[in-house]
């Protein structure tokens, strides 16, 4: 299954931390993020909880990228 | 802007009022020096608490964590106006690149901005504004003049002109009344229309534009990937050259004897990873992409990624299809040669004869006739199969139909001279002439190729199904290199297999077909252009590039485009690179002080951003 998420990010480096931070979370197949269209692109493992993932996924983020915004 | 643009101005401005405070101030030593922490903390709190969580999270090497470090060693060695002024001077560039970036992102999306915000439905005799998500389909729509067309339908009640620009990129406006079928994202210019809607909004050509597009910038090119590997890879490397300048300098100066001096050093690397941030090499590049792809998408030409346009800059090969590509798709009336009759009565007994046949050259004499047909005047038509029609018109017998009727009629006819299909006409058993009826190239298409081979494609390849004779006089029309005719869709594949083997090592395969039996082709090419996609979905799924009119002169100014794009790229790596590389070898020698390595960083970062934007912008030759 995959979700489009609206992001907020300011520097395109910034971007690529979320993107490889996202990749590692547990339920995550495979992510992308575009800085230019501040969009988050997730891919969930098959039968993973959406909620719970993207809160791992937004608290991974954070770690990186103090500054972001994840619009769930 | 965001919150931290608009605070930003304000604490630029009050840390440099400060500074020029402090400067005339009459007082000094440790009293001053503790003033100073005064504009530091005001312009610089953000970095060094961003840095602090870096650490504390694991994410020591990033701009601010360079900052934080150059400007506090800057200050632990009573550098106090140097430390303040390189995180003012890091703070202004910072706030004009992002305000640069989102200027640019933000003009780029508006070109692909056509998402309708509304539509209008009518309730108890009033117009309501509703969310276009929430229309049924098959609910009637009322499109004001002026207004966005939100969802797919066909106009039950009124006619008008559109201006499709937002979606093919041509300006003349197209004319639509009751039951034709509308697309969402034209503009209605004159009338005011009622639309039944034959979709949902998220099913409607719009929206999966819009999701198309948007998607785009998710498939990342060679170039984009390569930063991402170069980043990963570069920034441990330039931290461990940094910890060595600081180090191994100062040790080797000892063991010769001399005294050390490890604050030169420290100060040099400290420089040298300010200078280090690969930042305008990580911004600049996807930013071209994105200027490339919203710079083609405003022509009518939409990208399915960057990559696309990256193999469509190396193209080598292009292979085309002719009916529907090339050629318009539609039988048309080309040469009209009467015999003791003139040109209007010849095709107004064709018209009439063929008046009840539905067959595509039947429609296509009536629409060359273009008057409207009297059918009452029309009798005893007969269809002859695999011959032609004989019918009654006004009292006269006249016989439309191949050369094999007029045999059989015992009527003799001229030669065939042209490429196409020919009807030969009798009146009352006498020949009065032929009408030709072939498929027609596209205005553009002859230009469309030649440009193709002016824009560096070494070979043009024309497939078809269609017969030889009719293939060759095409493909020598519009001086294509080669041609190959009566295939099969399969052997289209064959074909295209076949020329991907001929393709040199950085040339690409370009296919360009009209997407409605060639999708197993455009799959296969590295790069598939699918024509006139207007609300053709297995196009728009098949296909890496979509043109969304029928232009064939489209797939050169794609190229163009491409080209323009990836020289940009290439401009900004070898720019960022070059200064970079200058700047940390005078950083090393002790030459570049912070003032270079602001320049370095944040300059190269704006001057990178800037030429991207560049990518938005193609002249049309």
């Amino acid at each position: 299954m995959k979700k489009t998420y609206q992001i907020e990010v300011d520097c395109a480096a910034c971007a690529l931390k979320m993107e490889e931070a996202t990749k590692k979370v547990e339920g995550v197949k495979d992510a992308t993020v575009s800085f230019m269209t501040q969009k988050m692109k997730v891919e969930f493992d098959e039968g993973a909880d959406e909620q719970a993932t993207m809160k791992a996924v937004v608290k991974a983020c954070k770690k990186v990228e103090d500054d972001c915004e994840i619009f769930l | 802007m965001n919150k931290k643009q608009k605070k930003m101005p304000l604490r630029i401005i009050i840390t440099a009022a400060l500074m020029v405070l402090l400067a005339v101030l009459p007082i000094d030593g440790r009293i001053k020096t503790a003033l100073y922490l005064i504009p530091y903390l005001v312009i610089g709190y953000d970095i060094l608490r961003k840095a602090f969580l870096g650490i504390i999270h694991g994410q020591v090497f990033d701009e601010n964590f360079l900052m934080a470090v150059a400007t506090v060693g800057a200050i632990g060695i009573g550098e106090m106006v140097e430390g303040v002024a390189v995180m003012l001077f890091y703070q202004i560039g910072e706030l004009f690149q992002s305000y640069a970036v989102g200027k640019s992102r933000k003009n780029i999306t508006a070109l692909m901005d056509i998402r309708p915000d509304y539509a209008n439905i009518e309730q108890d005799g009033e117009l309501v504004q509703v969310d276009p998500d929430e229309v049924e389909t098959g609910t009637v729509i009322v499109v004001k003049p002026g207004e966005k067309l939100p969802i797919d339908g066909v106009i039950t009640e009124g006619e008008t002109t559109l201006n499709t620009s937002a979606l093919t990129g041509e300006s003349v406006p197209r004319e639509a009344k009751e039951g034709d079928e509308v697309i969402s994202g034209c503009v209605n210019l004159s009338g005011l229309i009622k639309v039944r809607t034959t979709k949902e909004f998220g099913e409607s050509t719009v929206s999966k534009i819009l999701d198309l597009v948007e998607n785009s910038s998710m498939k990342k090119s060679r170039s984009e990937n390569f930063i991402t590997r170069f980043a990963k890879v570069y920034t441990p490397a330039v931290c461990l050259a940094a910890v060595l300048l600081a180090v191994l300098p100062p040790l080797v100066q000892m063991l010769l004897g001399g005294g050390a001096d490890w604050l030169v050093w420290f100060t040099r690397a400290l420089t040298f990873l300010v200078i280090s941030c690969p930042c305008a090499l990580v911004i600049s590049i996807p930013l071209s992409f994105f200027g490339g792809i919203g710079g083609a998408s405003a022509r009518g030409i939409l990208v399915k990624g960057s990559n696309y346009l990256e193999a469509l800059a190396s193209a080598g090969i292009v292979v085309f299809d002719k009916t529907g590509t090339m050629t318009k798709g539609v039988f048309e009336v080309t040469k009209i040669s009467p015999v003791g009759v003139n040109e209007e009565t010849l095709l107004h007994y064709a018209a009439y004869a063929e008046s009840y046949s539905t067959h595509p050259i039947a429609e296509s004499l009536r629409r060359a006739y273009g008057k409207n047909i009297d059918m009452a005047l029309v009798s005893d038509v007969e269809e002859i199969s695999g011959h032609g029609v004989t019918a009654t018109v006004d009292g006269k017998t006249v016989a439309a139909g191949n050369r094999r009727l007029m045999e059989r009629m015992n009527i003799a006819c001229a030669e065939s001279d042209g490429i196409g299909t020919e009807v030969h006409l009798a009146l009352d058993g006498k020949y009065i002439g032929r009408i030709l009826i072939a498929d027609v190239l596209k205005p553009t298409a002859a230009e469309a190729v030649r440009a193709l081979k002016e824009n560096g494609v070494r070979k043009t390849v024309m497939l078809t199904g269609d017969a030889k004779k009719v293939a060759e006089a095409i493909a020598s029309e519009l001086s294509a290199d080669e041609v190959k005719s009566e295939l099969l869709p399969g052997d289209k594949v064959d074909e295209v297999e076949r020329l991907l083997k001929e393709t040199g090592k950085k040339e690409k395969l370009v296919f360009v077909g009209d997407g409605i039996n060639d999708a197993p082709v455009l799959s296969r090419a590295d790069v598939g252009i699918a024509m006139g996609a207007l609300g053709s979905d297995a196009a728009i799924e098949a296909a890496d590039v979509v043109l969304m009119d029928d232009d064939p002169s489209k797939i050169a100014l794609a190229m163009r485009i491409a080209r323009k794009t990836l020289r940009i790229v290439y401009e900004n790596i070898v720019f960022a690179l070059a200064v970079k590389a200058a700047c940390l070898v005078l950083g090393a020698l002790g030459v570049a002080n912070m003032w270079w390595a602001i320049f370095a960083d944040v300059g190269v970062m704006v001057l990178a951003v800037l030429n991207a934007t560049r990518a938005l912008a193609v002249s049309n030759r």
